[in-house]
């Protein structure tokens, strides 16, 4: 008994992502697991927030679709940018600094252009 | 007691004391009224005219769509409390799950007060707005 470790050795925690082999029901059983976080600390505070922001009224609603509404076009710009750069083009300084900044404008437009659609009836 | 059957003389004993099974039951119950309420939301969304300020207040401003609203809220909360409750038992221990529990039960009721508060503001304000 005196000879006996005192350190545990690490052991893998559950689901133990990293010793059992793929499969369709463990990646489905992940996705479910992932996707229900994404929804409790993502969707779930944005559907809270698009409540609180109608109880504030309409400026501040008008404020959240502006905040809420701007993530898909920034996030669609960088996206292009990376598929770009993926391919192995425009890392020379001047280039990469063009493309990062034309990202941020893109998002803009997007945002812009977004709102245009949905203010002029579209949605 | 000692006279009732071998299942009533175990019912409630295990590792939770029926605390784990009342756990699992009411996953199930808040999933299922989730499923329903879910998809009524989304449907309803989709289908307002538009979703400026003006069509949202007249949408939740209505009974039919305020009682729901809030039922959604509560089941959908206490939905995923329970199921990141599970994933932080699997995740973490001692000290740390305490105070992820903690912080899970204040993230969860904090924002549920603010939704619920914010449909009955809605809901019973004047329609002078």
């Amino acid at each position: 008994m005196a000879s006996r470790p005192t350190v545990q050795p690490a052991r893998p925690l559950s689901p133990h992502l990293t010793i059992w082999k793929w499969r369709v029901h463990m990646a489905v059983s992940i996705v479910h697991r992932v996707t229900g976080h994404a929804l409790a600390f993502g969707a779930v505070l944005i559907f809270a927030w698009w409540l609180a922001a109608l109880a504030s009224g309409p400026a501040y609603y008008r404020f959240f679709l502006d905040i809420v509404l701007s993530p898909f076009g920034a996030h669609m710009g960088s996206g292009i940018r990376h598929f770009i750069m993926d391919a192995g083009e425009g890392y020379d300084l001047v280039t990469s600094r063009r493309m990062a900044q034309a990202t941020f404008a893109f998002s803009i437009l997007a945002t812009a252009g977004l709102w245009a659609w949905i203010l002029a009836g579209g949605y | 007691m000692g006279n009732g059957t071998q299942l009533g003389r175990v019912r409630g004993l295990g590792a939770g004391g029926g605390a784990v099974v009342h756990h699992w039951w009411l996953q199930r119950v808040t999933a299922v009224g989730s499923l329903i309420l879910v998809l009524w939301f989304v449907f309803s969304l989709v289908r307002l005219p538009s979703l400026d300020y003006a069509s949202a207040v007249m949408w939740v401003r209505q009974p039919i769509v305020a009682v729901p609203l809030m039922l959604l809220i509560v089941s959908v909360f206490w939905h995923f409390r329970l199921g990141v409750q599970v994933m932080l038992e699997d995740y973490l221990h001692g000290s740390k799950r305490v105070i992820a529990m903690l912080a899970l039960n204040f993230y969860t009721c904090a924002l549920a007060a603010l939704a619920l508060f914010s449909v009955l503001k809605v809901a019973l304000s004047a329609a002078a707005g």
